[in-house]
């Protein structure tokens, strides 16, 4: 049977035998993401995790055809993908869907986005957000939320963890007037799945960023991602929206639950319940949680 | 059919006729004139390709990267910073043996920023996979890229080709060139056929990273391949005698060198000028030749030393220089030479960065001292702009 032949089969792109942690995330979303995209398409992916665990050569977890090139540059190889097959009339039959990390799609790949975003590309581009660069050694990234402890904004006698907030990537996004942007999370299956197909039916560039708990890089059991997920979600810290044409077109509504329940699962915000310091950022944490709320009209 | 044209026009339509699918390049002085040619080719519709406006040169290769490995012939062109920007991508695309062609616009780097011409750029590179090709005039420029397509495809390199041309020198000056039809090329080239391509049809992983157990292999590989391209690019040269009845391309060329005493060696449109040099020297009585270096990588080993051997001197015009180390192009051929049965003195003479002019002048200086004995020295330096340094 070839590659392609038991893709079919087994209805999916992603395949096991990878290497990614148990618990993550991240292997989580990308196996429902290709259940929801089907054989016919071509992935583009960006150093990370996800590259890393998915094709230790010889080895691939890729039932799909897939590239890896380099870390910032994933936007402009699936820019030329898609640009290769609209001249070879195959645009049609083919999708293609990039893959980053939040390093590689907030920080160092920003400028590629923008200009294959900008310039009108019919690539579905999904960023895992674990919010911090996992596959180094959990450094801090753009989309670290606030007062999160990481190997580059640890907490420590002078410091409570990361003190800029995290980066609002999917209103940037939006704002440069694509037909299609979304939030998602790796707990919530049958969103991802909705999402995926949503924009596939969409032409044009579409944006959909995935909130993906990591076990070792934010601290908890491994068995605890769906529940982790979840509560960054019903607490308001990941609000789930979905925008159209640069406006937000849906939100997943919630019964906020306070935001202290999702953060002392975590080892990454431990510090925040030690003393009155910290206590005074788990409340600029439940501001910014309720922010969202009032921002996006969440309330059920 | 002859006509009058820029040299950018030149690469341009030589480029056109190559039948690209995906163009993708950021412009940057002093390619614009080529990436502007085949933009407002694409827009009349005299070439069929798909045109990218990239953000940065990153992306330029990038999508040419992605577009190639989808199977579709790509080109790009930079120069300089731009061509700095996308080392990274340069070094990925050969690594993943991507076959395609860059027009590399020779100009100087900063600091100081500087728009003009020299080889720094380029020369910065050479160790990352590319086959390079330098061009002494537009004729040779539009005619490398030619052949550039057919060696970066042929199945025994699959190896990215960058045809060098001097900035403003080639760029922007105008020259008759005699411009094959569409089916003179289309005869000489065929459409691209990949060896491999992202297909949903035949799934394929590109990219995997290697672990130690592997990479050194796979180094290896492409190291033994980009050897082997010589005999390809000197073989492609023939056909291209064959197909359009001149000479141009292959790996070096030797003018007057036959009883030479002193050989000088130079790459690009400076070459133009070392000939006529010789040509007065000779006429004083001074055994000079020149030689040409057209394929810098892979470095034609054999052929310089065939070439050189018979001689006292030879003298490297360096357009660059590796800062601490000095010479480029003579390091390696003072190594080409070692251990020879007959080894002449090599000269490393750095002169030209950024634009400056090489005149006749200049070449009487370098003659001069290297007769006098020096080894590696800076030509022409104006001392009152060091003295105000």
């Amino acid at each position: 049977m070839s590659v392609a032949e038991f893709t079919y089969e087994i209805g999916r792109g992603f395949l096991p035998g990878h290497r990614a942690c148990a618990g993550c995330g991240q292997a989580s979303a990308v196996r429902l993401v290709m259940e929801a995209a089907g054989p016919q398409c071509i992935v583009a992916n960006a150093t990370g995790c996800l590259e890393v665990f998915s094709t230790p050569y010889p080895e691939s977890a890729w039932g799909v055809p897939w590239i890896h090139s380099l870390f910032e540059n994933t936007p402009a190889v699936a820019s030329g993908i898609e640009t290769a097959l609209r001249k070879q009339g195959r645009l049609e039959a083919t999708r293609v869907i990039a893959f980053g990390g939040d390093g590689a799609t907030v920080d160092i790949g920003f400028g590629a986005l923008s200009g294959m975003l900008e310039r009108g590309h019919d690539v579905l581009y999904i960023c895992m957000d674990n919010e911090a660069y996992m596959n180094t050694g959990v450094q801090r990234s753009g989309s670290t939320p606030f007062a999160a402890s990481t190997t580059t904004s640890p907490a420590g006698r002078h410091s409570f963890g990361e003190d800029r907030p995290k980066k609002d990537l999917p209103a940037i996004v939006a704002a440069h007037g694509i037909p299609y942007v979304a939030t998602s999370s790796m707990s919530y299956f049958a969103d991802i799945r909705r999402k995926v197909k949503r924009a596939l039916d969409i032409r044009g560039p579409k944006y959909i960023q995935i909130h993906v708990p990591c076990p070792p890089g934010w601290g908890y059991d491994e068995n605890a991602s769906v529940e982790v997920g979840r509560l960054a979600v019903e607490c308001g810290i990941y609000p789930l929206v979905e925008w159209e044409n640069g406006t937000v077109v849906r939100v997943r509504k919630i019964k906020q639950v306070p935001v202290e329940g999702y953060l002392k699962l975590q080892r990454r915000f431990r510090h925040l319940f030690r003393d009155e310091a910290g206590r005074a950022q788990l409340q600029r944490i439940q501001e910014l949680a309720d922010e969202n709320v009032k921002r996006y009209g969440l309330t059920a | 059919m002859r006509k009058m044209i820029e040299g950018s026009r030149a690469v341009a339509e030589a480029v056109g006729l190559c039948r690209p699918d995906v163009i993708s390049a950021y412009p940057i002085t002093p390619q614009t004139h080529i990436v502007e040619e085949l933009s407002q080719m694409v827009a009349d519709g005299d070439i069929d390709a798909e045109y990218v406006r990239v953000e940065s040169e990153h992306s330029a290769a990038s999508v040419c990267l992605g577009a190639v490995a989808t199977g579709s012939r790509s080109y790009s062109a930079t120069t300089s910073q731009g061509m700095l920007l996308m080392v990274e991508v340069l070094y990925n695309i050969a690594g993943m043996r991507l076959p395609m062609v860059i027009t590399g616009v020779n100009r100087a780097v900063s600091a100081p920023l500087s728009i003009w011409n020299d080889h720094q750029d380029t020369f910065s590179l050479r160790d990352a996979g590319w086959i390079q090709l330098y061009a002494e005039s537009s004729q040779e420029c539009l005619d490398m890229h030619i052949q550039a397509f057919k060696i970066s495809e042929d199945d025994r390199v699959l190896l990215p080709v960058m045809v060098c041309m001097d900035g403003f020198i080639l760029t922007h000056t105008y020259e008759t060139v005699d411009v094959p039809t569409a089916g003179e090329v289309d005869a000489f080239l065929p459409r691209y056929d990949p060896l491999f391509r992202l297909d949903p049809a035949d799934p394929i992983t590109l990219g995997a990273y290697a672990g130690p157990e592997l990479y050194h292999e796979i180094r290896y590989t492409m190291h033994r391949d980009m050897l082997a391209a010589e005999e390809v690019v000197k073989e492609v040269a023939r056909d291209f005698k064959q197909a359009f009845g001149r000479w141009s391309g292959d790996v070096i060329e030797a003018y007057r060198c036959e009883d030479a005493d002193t050989i000088f060696i130079g790459l690009g449109s400076v070459v133009g000028t070392l000939k006529d040099w010789a040509d007065a020297a000779r006429a004083m009585g001074e055994k000079v030749g020149v030689l040409k270096l057209r394929c810098y990588r892979p470095f034609p080993q054999d052929e310089l030393r065939a070439a050189l051997s018979a001689a006292k001197q030879v003298v490297v015009l360096e357009k660059a220089v590796s800062m601490g180390g000095y010479g480029i192009v003579a390091a390696e051929v003072r190594a080409a030479l070692y251990g020879q049965p007959r080894t002449p003195a090599v000269v490393c003479a750095v002169t030209g960065l950024g634009g400056r002019d090489v005149t006749m002048p200049t070449l009487d200086e370098i003659y001069r001292r290297g007769r006098e004995g020096e080894t590696d020295f800076f030509a022409g330096l104006r001392a009152e702009v060091l003295e105000q340094s």
